[in-house]
């Protein structure tokens, strides 16, 4: 069914011509590319990806704030000489660093010297102090490994043994105490990215099925055309894909790039008045790379999140138009007579 | 008057042109089972239909539609010409009676098989049912591209059936800016690219002018006398008086049919 085989030869412009007119433009997606809908779809998918990875950023910020003070807090245990008559508080000094010294996983051990000491208590006891003078105990100050700490209780009991006025203080008291309050930091941290990441599946799917129902009578068409439910189906996840991946790369970068704009401030003011008292009250805007990774993951989840709702909903749909063919007690949009 | 089985050759004046008739090669219905010619396409016996616990719309229907038939669907307002032709697309079950689609019971028919016999009914909404954000000829061509056919494969025969409906100077054209009767076109053409078995026109005439309906009518029994059963259901009794064909007759549920 050629057309050329009406034109004739001595009409070779007129026939460049009708070919030009037949020109059709590229075949556009079956769903329209952007709508009120979509847009708004995409701007929601884009805050709550933004509110959900800066809740992801906080907590993992707060986890590693906490995980800091706790490794540096265990990292040192101290031994305490109290003052004694007659006692030769150098050779106590000595003697208690040597004996703590001998066990496995201590690293270093640092007497406390008069002045280190009198700078203690200075806010205290004031300048010009003479040790010499008051009962004060003395500190020895033992770096221990982590990984493979000593056994602290034979270490107790060697010193009670042989220096009886050491108290050997592990810090156990305020790392647990630490321990405890970074747990519960991160639990409630936890707990609000738990129901932020609520909302936001909550609002993704709403927000899908509204942008789906303004595109509901593509669907039909679809349908009444012989499309095969699958095919329906893929075509609004292509779609709502495209949509949620472009809204939750844009939240997600913009949470991203915050974090590290802090983080860069924070560098590059280190010293300053303001950077130590955001530093105090937040703690370094450092996420690391699992940060990174999960705000990524929060990107993928997302997208995941709308595809499938769209999916559903999609195949919902379908199933209520049939439905309808097989209850017609159900006129749902059936023209009138 | 025009008698429906016995159209020779008709040549149908668009938009100044005048076309060839198509070759039956490219516009024949797609009959995949050629071994019964004398089984109708659709039966009914004894079919109702009423809505929830209300009065029934449809009353003991019992008629075929035959293959290369031609028939008007028509009665007054509500009395259930769109129900009827529902049922006929299989987008609708009967309350009783039975219904054959294609040889098949369709109360019987899967869910997942319905697709396949629709895309054998070609099929024409009061209201176009258009995609706004589709060209003509992405409209006219949709029903192939869901089959899952390459562009390439179909292009010149779309373009070719919208110059045989007098749309080829508006291929790119959006239903926006499209009339009334040129959308009525435009679901036609998408109706039929695929060389449906039977084609379900849903008052066709009920928003052109008169010279259009006739326009539209030609291009009914031009389909017809290519091999496609055709339901025209209309109020429009000047457009029945110009065709000598079988007359469904829908009164208060009731079917009375003048061959």
């Amino acid at each position: 069914m050629s057309e050329t085989g009406t034109n004739t030869p001595q009409q070779p412009d007129k026939a460049q011509k009708r070919r030009v007119e037949m020109t059709v433009r590229p075949t556009g997606p079956i769903l329209p590319p952007s709508n009120i809908q979509g847009n708004a779809l995409m701007v929601v998918i884009a805050i709550m990806a933004f509110l959900a990875c800066l809740t992801l950023g906080a907590v993992s910020m707060v986890r590693a704030t906490a995980a800091g003070w706790q490794s540096q807090i265990s990292r040192e245990v101290t031994i305490q000489i109290k003052p004694e008559d007659g006692l030769d508080m150098g050779a106590a000094l000595v003697k208690a660093r040597d004996l703590a010294l001998t066990f496995v996983g201590t690293r270093d051990g640092r007497i406390m010297d008069d002045d280190a000491t009198a700078r203690l208590l200075e806010p205290w006891l004031g300048t010009g102090l003479n040790l010499e003078d008051l009962p004060v105990p003395r500190l020895i100050v033992i770096t221990i490994d982590e990984s493979n700490p000593p056994d602290f209780a034979s270490m107790r009991d060697l010193l009670k043994v042989e220096v009886p006025q050491a108290f050997l203080d592990d810090h156990r008291t305020w790392v647990d105490r630490l321990v405890q309050m970074a747990r519960t930091t991160v639990l409630i941290g936890s707990g609000v990215l738990i129901l932020v990441f609520t909302a936001m599946v909550l609002t993704v799917v709403f927000a899908t099925r509204g942008a789906l129902s303004g595109n509901r009578h593509i669907i039909e068409v679809l349908h009444f055309v012989g499309a095969e439910s699958t095919f329906v189906a893929q075509e609004f996840q292509k779609h709502f894909l495209k949509i949620s991946l472009k809204g939750a790369a844009a939240g997600g970068l913009l949470a991203a790039g915050l974090f590290a704009a802090a983080n860069f401030w924070q560098t590059r003011s280190m010293a300053t008045p303001e950077s130590d008292q955001a530093t105090a009250l937040f703690g370094t805007f450092t996420i690391g790379w699992t940060g990174y990774l999960g705000i990524f993951a929060t990107m993928i989840v997302i997208a995941l999140l709308t595809t499938i709702t769209a999916r559903l909903t999609v195949m919902r749909t379908i199933y209520e138009i049939d439905l309808i063919r097989s209850d017609p007690a159900r006129t749902d949009g059936l023209m009138d007579d | 008057m025009v008698n429906a089985s016995k159209i020779s050759a008709i040549r149908l004046p668009f938009c100044g042109h005048v076309y060839r008739p198509l070759t039956i090669f490219v516009y024949e219905p797609q009959t995949s089972d050629t071994s019964d010619w004398a089984q109708p396409l659709i039966h009914f016996e004894n079919v109702g239909l009423r809505y929830g616990m209300g009065p029934e719309i449809l009353r003991d229907l019992t008629f075929d539609i035959p293959k290369s038939s031609f028939q008007f669907l028509t009665g007054p307002s509500g009395a259930g010409k769109t129900t009827l032709l529902r049922l006929l697309f299989m987008s609708l079950q009967p309350t009783r009676g039975i219904i054959q689609s294609f040889g098949r019971d369709i109360t019987r028919i899967p869910r997942s098989e319905l697709p396949m016999l629709r895309r054998r009914v070609g099929i024409v909404f009061q209201d176009f049912r258009l995609l706004d954000h589709l060209t003509t000829y992405e409209n006219v061509a949709l029903p192939l591209r869901v089959r899952g056919k390459e562009e390439g494969s179909y292009r010149r025969d779309v373009i070719e059936l919208l110059k045989w409906v007098g749309l080829g100077e508006r291929i790119n054209v959006l239903p926006a800016v499209l009339s009334g009767g040129e959308k009525q076109r435009v679901a036609i053409a998408r109706a039929l690219i695929d060389r449906p078995e039977i084609l379900l026109a849903d008052e066709p005439t009920g928003n052109v002018d008169p010279p259009m309906a006739r326009r539209l009518l030609s291009l009914f029994l031009e389909l017809n006398r290519l091999g496609t059963a055709v339901v025209i259901a209309t109020h429009d009794l000047a457009l029945m008086d110009q065709v000598d064909a079988r007359r469904m007759i829908l009164t208060d549920g009731r079917l009375d049919i003048y061959e």
